[in-house]
């Protein structure tokens, strides 16, 4: 085994224990969003395909990183304005709070 | 050592990876979640722009179009999403992402083999690994997009030795896999991918379509796996802490939601649930009993003179777009001087959290949402509780009756009000598949049609009440 796939692994594991105690305690209201994001964030891959089409030499590669980087585009993108849609109307029912406060 | 170039990439992957970390804590707090969804989008912006420094990238042709399309298609659906249909443009991004990682395992393949480089044992386990499960999630998310925009049937699809085709492909899977890794060859890697996508839909068909959160949640974590399995094929470990990031809190997620239905992640994959309809107890219970119907009008008055009115919105409500004209008529009997409250069950609609995003588009007061656990002891004491479009998450055999499919599933004890009003289109099943005996309850009256109609119509009648 390589010096560095032992060091991925060590970030593998690492990464597993983080990602399972960020969020260890969520209310149920907020796992559709939560998912949404964490669908966004895994839009990550495109960077992937930034790769692939990037040094891509034959037609064919050209052809798969383009595919590649539409398809891990639009999920980066579409994956952040819906959770940001979805938790714009969280925020929506506080101001409606807030005024009737002052009145 | 690293050059400059190396050191600005590396050192901006850090950062990013510490504002995905912030951003996952703040999404998992109402305060807090719209701005950590926004750390994250900067935390990406930031590993985006850097990764396009580095050397191995000569052309950004390809690039800088796939992403304008790309960007276009995703911000367009996002934005014109109408908020009902919000579940499934969630699978349907998952799919994408899902797509992208098995598109670049297989690229990233066929150039190493192209340069004639040797792939390691673990370079080769991950390109496979990565090419099957990202095909799996995306034809998966594309099937549970079809089921959640009713395109495909909700009910679970099931054929004849489903589980043992089922068994073989994953066979089948493994034995190509190991072939790609111990001897190459770009035939069998493609042969790996047309099989994985095979799999992926085979595997969804047969689950109901009341299962899909849980399904898409499983899906989304799987998406996360196989970025991070990309990045073991790229020596990035950009993607190998993103994508475990949200395998690992995907997969939590999916523990939380499935806890929340009162099912094992097993039973949701592999139980076919609603295919069998519940022959014993609630269809027993059907028979011999008929079906109290009630008009908007007389529903109006029923309303107008009860003190405490309890709303139980479910996915009709979503359907028919009816939380604007539930609040109008929530404002109306509060302005009568009734006390008005929604009880939200937990996985109320397509997604636990569906109602609550619904509600708050409509501007309902949060303090008027009341959930599970607050709600169910006051109903004996309502006067008129208005479902409006749920039924599994109200049907009383998930507590009374043990060979009920859904037994043990935590459900809001409308039937202990003392007026039961179900709007509803019409007779048909719940999502789960089931029969509900609250239908034929002494208490209850059934309004037919269109909820947003059916509302409507109660509203006017209201007026003259």
């Amino acid at each position: 085994m390589s010096q560095e796939l032992v060091l991925g692994i060590y970030v593998f594991i690492m990464a597993i224990f983080v990602g399972f105690e960020v969020i260890s305690r969520v209310p149920s209201v907020l796992h559709t969003p939560l998912m949404s994001g964490t669908n966004a964030i895994h839009g990550i891959v495109v960077l992937g395909a930034f790769l692939v089409a990037g040094s891509a030499d034959t037609p064919l590669l050209h052809t798969l990183g383009f595919i590649a980087v539409v398809f891990g585009a639009a999920n980066v993108f579409g994956g952040f304005v819906v959770t940001d849609r979805m938790l714009e109307m969280f925020k929506k029912r506080e101001i409606p709070q807030g005024e009737k406060k002052d009145a | 050592m690293l050059d400059v170039r190396g050191s600005v990439i590396a050192s901006s992957y850090i950062v990013a990876a510490i504002l995905f970390i912030f951003g996952l804590k703040q999404l998992s707090s109402p305060s807090t979640a719209r701005s950590g969804n926004r750390l994250a989008a900067i935390g990406m912006t930031i590993a985006l722009s850097a990764t396009l420094l580095d050397r191995q990238i000569v052309s950004f042709w390809t690039i800088a179009i796939g992403t304008l399309i790309g960007a276009a298609i995703g911000v367009y659906f996002a934005r014109t999403v109408q908020m009902t249909a919000m579940p499934q443009m969630v699978a349907l991004f998952n799919g994408m992402g899902g797509a992208t990682a098995a598109l670049v395992s297989v690229a990233e393949f066929l150039r190493l083999t192209r340069a004639g480089e040797r792939i390691g044992l673990g370079e080769g386990t991950s390109i496979v690994l990565g090419t099957a499960i990202g095909a799996i999630s995306f034809t998966g998310s594309i099937v549970a997009f079809g089921k959640l925009q009713e395109i495909l049937p909700g009910k679970p699809l099931q054929f004849p030795l489903q589980r043992v085709v089922n068994a073989l492909i994953l066979l089948a899977l493994f034995i190509l896999g190991v072939m790609v890794v111990t001897q190459g060859g770009s035939t069998t890697l493609w042969t790996v991918f047309a099989a994985a996508l095979v799999l992926g839909a085979m595997f969804v068909l047969p689950i109901g379509g009341g299962d899909m959160p849980v399904v898409i949640s499983i899906l989304n974590s799987l998406t996360g796996l196989a970025a991070a399995l990309t990045g073991f094929v790229l020596h990035n470990q950009m993607l190998v802490v993103a994508g475990v990031l949200v395998g690992a809190s995907g997969t939590l997620l999916t523990l939380l939601m499935s806890t929340a239905m009162n099912r094992s992640v097993a039973n949701v994959l592999f139980g076919a649930f609603g295919a069998t309809s519940n022959e014993t107890g609630a269809a027993a219970s059907a028979v011999g009993h008929t079906v109290r119907q009630t008009t908007p009008e007389d529903t109006a008055i029923a309303l107008a003179y009860a003190r405490s009115v309890v709303i139980v919105p479910g996915y009709g409500l979503a359907v028919a777009e009816a939380q604007h004209t539930v609040r109008e008529l929530a404002t109306d009997l509060e302005n009568r001087g009734v006390n008005v409250k929604y009880a939200i069950h937990p996985v109320a609609g397509r997604m636990p959290g569906h109602m609550n995003v619904l509600l708050a588009e409509a501007n309902v007061p949060y303090d008027q949402l009341l959930e599970m656990d607050q709600v169910n002891g006051q109903f004996p004491q309502t006067d008129v509780v208005l479902v409006v479009g749920a039924n599994d998450v109200v049907n009383p055999a998930a507590r009374d009756d043990p060979s009920s499919p859904i037994y043990g599933m935590p459900i809001l004890d409308v039937d202990r009000a003392r007026n039961i009003i179900v709007l509803k289109r019409s007779m048909g099943h719940g999502f789960a598949g089931i029969d509900n005996a609250l239908f034929y309850h002494e208490k209850t009256r059934m309004l037919f049609g269109d909820a947003r109609q059916s509302l409507t119509q109660i509203g006017q009648a209201l007026k003259s009440a």
